[in-house]
């Protein structure tokens, strides 16, 4: 009797292993999935030089690209890192230095809450904002929505990475009679600095991927555009705008984008996962 | 101090800016299906339908994988293993949403179409939701990509839940000669459970505010559709497609009234979703 309920008790433990390894591949599936198509159907538009240099054409006349669209998204991520990150860094070292208790708890509640905000409704607010009064749509509005989105990330990871640092660090600048913003500015923002840019990277990152609040704020532009002031394109509005088009070249032109845009999450994600890896490792040793 | 000021004008600004709206239709505004920009008359019904039942669906899919990736990812043995799955779901976290859409707009809503709806509806057509005739953008693909969406969120959360379970519970268990499943099933599971209900709650906070992956699979039709094969529509998707081209004065305020529905819903299950979380994580550390 025992033993034929020990022999079903270790079929259970063998089926349920299998299961939970067999779900566990399956949720990688799609991974493989969207990566494989991307490259097998971006690599025939991704791989002419113009796409890179050219911007978009007419339908049916050859060598259209997407360079005003690459420079679009560098120019709209590179203002809003330039709003969110100082800021972010500043609130972040703020939460671990200086604040404390319940404050802290709150200010971190509602930034996790703001991590999870609908990027669409993030749109509508920039668009309220900055193109409403200006009656025109601009590189600056898109700008401003994806600085939204990236605060709470900067400010989130600048506090992971200020947390790391070793009390001892900030009790021997205080001891030698530094200033608590001396502390904070000379000693544990330095330290911390391999971990405050990864969290900023894969902030630009997860900003240069987001569509949603870019629609009524950047607008998007067929020519190219370095003014902030005037509507301007990114890579996820030529994707989302050209795969809904029934023009295969249009649509192969969306598929070169979406590699060159996952080629770019990628490298920033493995390479920022490699930085972070290490930097656990040495505050381990300190 | 920004993130709260910032959460808080974020929610002012859009309520300024719905106000013509709301003082025009009133609570009925959340009741109604219709949507109609030229007659002026309009009802989120239909929105709300199809966000939550998107949402819904990806849940139900979400879930149970999301749990298997986390019991793995909190496994003693094979580091090597938990390391490549580990990055894996990470990367699955950074593909952009318009990757997504565009992929299960080519690859997966075509398939999903013809190896599920088209035999399903086939087979079990007589039950309402499972009828036909099925179309490549309805609220099931929209659904599977979601669901694909959510897993990073769900099963990283119930990672950081189930590792916050006291070690000596795993240990007595495993002790008293129970099984790997009986240890993880009867013991650490349930230990974990609010944090992982947190986890499920965060990950429908998510999925509610999900925009541009639905938005090219779900089939944009402002409408009730009796079944989840056919094309439908949610908050989100209809202010991304319809915003830029809505004039006047009600018709944009209908559309930030939706969102600002989206945002305060979205608000509220992330405040939940926290609130849960943290106390399973802190409270057992």
């Amino acid at each position: 009797m025992i033993r034929a309920r020990n022999h079903w008790r270790g079929y259970k433990n063998t089926i349920a292993l299998s299961a939970v390894y067999g779900l566990t591949g399956l949720a990688l599936v799609p991974l493989a999935l969207v990566l494989g198509y991307t490259i097998v159907k971006g690599l025939p538009a991704a791989i002419h030089p113009e796409f890179y240099l050219n911007v978009e054409r007419p339908v049916g006349i050859p060598g259209a690209g997407v360079a005003h669209a690459i420079a679009g998204s560098g120019i709209m991520v590179g203002i809003a890192s330039l709003l969110a990150i100082p800021v972010g860094v500043v609130s972040g070292v703020h939460l671990v230095d200086y604040a404390s208790g319940r404050w802290a708890s709150w200010v971190r509640l509602a930034a996790d809450v703001l991590v999870g905000a609908p990027s669409i409704a993030v749109g509508l607010f920039a668009y309220v904002l900055f193109v409403a009064p200006q009656h025109h749509f601009s590189g600056l509005s898109g700008a401003l929505a994806l600085a939204v989105l990236m605060l709470p990330v900067v400010i989130r990871t600048t506090e992971g990475a200020v947390a790391l640092i070793p009390a001892s660090l900030r009790e021997s600048g205080l001891a030698l009679g530094l200033p608590r913003w001396r502390v904070a500015l000379q000693l544990v923002l330095p330290a911390a600095a391999p971990g405050i840019i990864t969290g900023a990277l894969l902030a630009m990152a997860r900003a240069a991927g987001e569509t949603a609040p870019i629609l009524f704020t950047g607008f998007g532009n067929r020519s190219w555009n370095l003014d902030p002031t005037q509507p301007m394109s990114a890579l996820p509005l030529i994707v989302f705008h050209d795969a809904l088009t029934p023009y295969p070249a249009l649509q192969q032109q969306a598929w070169g984008a979406a590699l060159v845009l996952v080629a770019l999450v990628l490298v920033i994600n493995l390479s920022s996962r490699w930085v972070l890896r290490r930097q656990i490792r040495m505050a381990g040793q300190l | 101090m920004t993130a709260p000021t910032l959460l808080i004008g974020i929610v002012i600004v859009l309520y300024q800016e719905a106000a013509p709206a709301i003082s025009r239709f009133g609570g009925g505004f959340l009741v109604t299906s219709n949507w109609n920009p030229v007659t002026l008359d309009f009802g989120a019904l239909p929105f709300i339908y199809g966000t939550v039942v998107t949402s819904a669906i990806a849940i139900a899919v979400a879930v149970p994988v999301g749990i298997a990736v986390a019991l793995v990812l909190t496994e003693q043995g094979a580091a090597g293993l938990r390391g490549a799955v580990g990055t894996g779901i990470e990367l699955l976290a950074a593909i952009p949403s318009v990757v997504y859409g565009i992929w299960a707009l080519y690859v997966l809503a075509p398939f999903l179409f013809n190896h599920v709806e088209v035999p399903l509806s086939g087979r079990f057509g007589f039950i309402g939701a499972l009828s036909g005739p099925s179309r490549q953008t309805s609220l099931f693909s929209a659904s599977v990509v979601l669901a694909v969406m959510i897993l990073p969120t769900l099963s990283a959360v119930s990672r950081d839940v189930i590792r916050a379970v006291p070690k000596g519970l795993r240990e007595s268990s495993v002790a008293l000669g129970a099984t790997w499943w009986e240890t993880n099933w009867k013991v650490v599971l349930p230990a974990a459970r609010s944090g992982i209900f947190g986890a499920t709650v965060l990950a429908l906070g998510r999925a509610l505010g999900e925009t541009i992956a639905v938005t090219m699979v779900i089939g944009n039709r402002p409408e009730i559709p009796p079944s989840i094969f056919s094309p439908a529509y949610t908050l989100a998707s209809v202010i991304a497609n319809e915003f830029t081209e809505a004039t006047g004065q009600i018709y944009p305020a209908a559309l930030v009234e939706l969102g600002l529905v989206l945002i305060l819903v979205a608000f509220t299950v992330n405040v939940i979703a926290l609130l849960l979380v943290r106390r399973t994580v802190s409270g057992s550390m």
